[in-house]
């Protein structure tokens, strides 16, 4: 599904005292099984953004299109169309109400109309596809189980809506490395694997170089810088300026290049890294 | 449209006034006054002069006026009802108007109109109240203010801990039903369209994880008192002691005084 903004404003509690502009005139596409990253500082406008394109919110000026269907027009009924758009919040976990996993995730296809069939369908794939075996998880209550568990559980949850595009909104908050793992390994599947667009919200760079290919940065409201994941991480001083740092290992080849190394910055790789740094440290040495 | 943009509970605009300086203790004192006074005034005079003393502190506070008309909002139908069955079910004085079983007398029509602008001044007063003092403050002196009742076995101290909990929560707990509301629209939930039955319904998915939530913010904040050692209000000192200024004198001699020339005024006058 092609996602496409033209033009958002969105202003919190206009005229009043507190009037806030989060975003400003943001324009931008993104196109059916891209894999792209949104970042930015604290209050630059993500959170809008996200809860925007899929009309959670209704935009202060401008329009979101879902394959050509505007969200912002009152009159249509858009509601199933909004939920082609999953959009998985800040701490998911939070929105389990259920008795079981399985009442759980089966709220969003209930909502569909689905058939009692389509629904328990539903149910196991999503379990499967967040890795959790549906046998040993689908009577337990949501609240016995731990941090990650519940987490995977919201988010097939938003997984059983078959939504053609994922938003995840900082999905590793809070979780322990392998909690970490699990949700970014899944997530990475999904998109491989169904050809979900994903769109990441993080403030983790190196989660967002390990994964996604294209990179949008915002500032204030606006977009202050986008393109491809190895050309945005590439220039540490423009960066800097929207208020982002370089992940781990491109600051360290960054640190080498004002060291006076020649090297380039962009790489992601660990193993790569050492083997250009060691060449090159090789090199001088001769 | 965030939801605390709607609900204006402690609706405390922060300023520099005098009405904002003065001890909370003094303005509670002083509004309960002016309330029960309003009650023993009874003619236009007097009520126009109440309403100038009103709007002159407002001026002086510095708050904005439809801050203190939007506290109007929540009670609109109130004073509206009001307004209507005085107007309609008084037996006393001539008929001006009549329309089959209706009939709207004079003296009812005066009745109706001093109630409902009896009742708009009551508002006005305490909204007032809320729009200057912080509500921490507020609580806060009506702590000490009642301190005495401990004599009686209330526990005054924890009454009043429990109000100013419940209003620091609200916006927290506002927050968190917009995000919970926003997650399940997101999932389908019928909460922003069908009929009143599906969308209650759907609030069970809302309700659920704001109570789950609830406790557990229950839960940490008592660990949270707890590991500071709060005990209760005995021997409890406080970081800013509340003390009585020459201000809060004058003040207070100010509004008795206001108020009995509101009343003099009221005995005084003709109409």
């Amino acid at each position: 599904m092609r996602i496409e903004a033209e033009h958002l404003t969105y202003i919190y509690g206009p005229g009043l005292p507190w009037e806030k502009r989060a975003l400003d005139d943001v324009s931008l596409q993104f196109e059916e099984g891209e894999f792209v990253g949104l970042v930015g500082e604290t209050g630059s406008g993500k959170s809008t953004l996200v809860q925007l394109l899929n009309g959670l919110l209704r935009p202060t000026s401008g329009r979101v299109l879902l394959d050509g269907v505007d969200l912002t027009d009152k009159k249509a009924p858009i509601w199933k169309a909004r939920l082609q758009v999953g959009l998985v919040f800040q701490f998911p976990e939070s929105q389990l109400f259920a008795e079981t996993v399985a009442e759980d995730i089966a709220f969003g296809p209930r909502n569909l109309g689905l058939s009692r069939q389509e629904v328990a369908k539903r149910v196991e794939e999503s379990l499967l596809k967040v890795g959790l075996e549906p046998a040993r998880f689908r009577q337990r209550s949501p609240f016995t189980l731990s941090g990650g568990e519940k987490r995977l559980v919201a988010i097939a949850g938003i997984l059983a809506m078959e939504p053609r595009v994922l938003i995840v909104d900082e999905v590793t908050a809070g979780l322990d490395p392998r909690g970490k793992r699990d949700i970014l390994t899944r997530i990475k599947l999904l998109h491989r694997n169904e050809r979900v667009t994903v769109i990441m919200v993080s403030h983790d760079m190196d989660e967002i170089a390990s994964l996604v290919e294209r990179v949008v940065v915002l500032k204030g409201g606006r977009i202050c810088r986008q393109g491809l994941t190895r050309e945005v991480f590439s220039d540490e001083e423009s960066l800097a300026g929207c208020g982002i740092q370089l992940p781990t290992i491109p600051h360290i080849l960054s640190s080498l290049v004002k060291a006076g190394w020649s090297l380039p910055v962009s790489i992601f790789d660990v193993r790569e890294a050492a083997r250009l740094i060691a060449q090159e440290y090789h090199d001088g040495i001769i | 449209m965030a939801l605390s943009d709607v609900v204006t509970l402690g609706q405390y605009i922060p300023g520099d006034s005098l009405l904002h300086r003065l001890d909370p203790r003094t303005k509670f004192l002083a509004a309960t006054a002016l309330t029960i006074l309003l009650f023993f005034v009874t003619k236009v005079t007097g009520y126009l002069f109440f309403l100038a003393i009103l709007l002159a502190v407002v001026t002086a506070s510095g708050i904005p006026l439809r801050f203190l008309l939007r506290g109007l909002r929540p009670i609109l139908f109130l004073i509206l009802f009001t307004f209507i069955v005085q107007a309609l079910f008084s037996q006393e004085g001539n008929i001006i108007l009549q329309w089959g079983f209706l009939v709207i007398r004079d003296e009812g029509l005066w009745k109706a109109f001093f109630m409902s602008f009896r009742l708009t001044l009551l508002v006005l007063v305490t909204t007032l109240l809320t729009l200057v003092t912080s509500p921490i403050d507020l609580t806060d002196g009506l702590d000490r203010l009642f301190s005495f009742l401990h004599v009686f076995r209330i526990p005054v101290h924890e009454i009043a801990m429990m109000m100013t909990i419940a209003l620091r929560f609200i916006p927290t707990l506002l927050d968190e039903t917009d995000t919970i509301v926003k997650a399940q629209i997101s999932r389908g939930a019928p909460l922003d369209r069908g009929n009143i039955f599906r969308r209650l319904r759907g609030f069970v998915a809302v309700l659920i994880p704001l109570f789950v939530s609830a406790f557990r913010r229950a839960d940490e904040l008592a660990q949270a008192m707890e590991a500071r050692c709060y005990r209760g209000g005995e021997g409890r000192t406080r970081m800013r002691s509340m003390v009585l200024h020459w201000t809060d004198l004058w003040a207070a001699l100010g509004a008795l005084a206001l108020g009995l020339a509101a009343l003099a005024f009221n005995w005084l006058a003709v109409p």
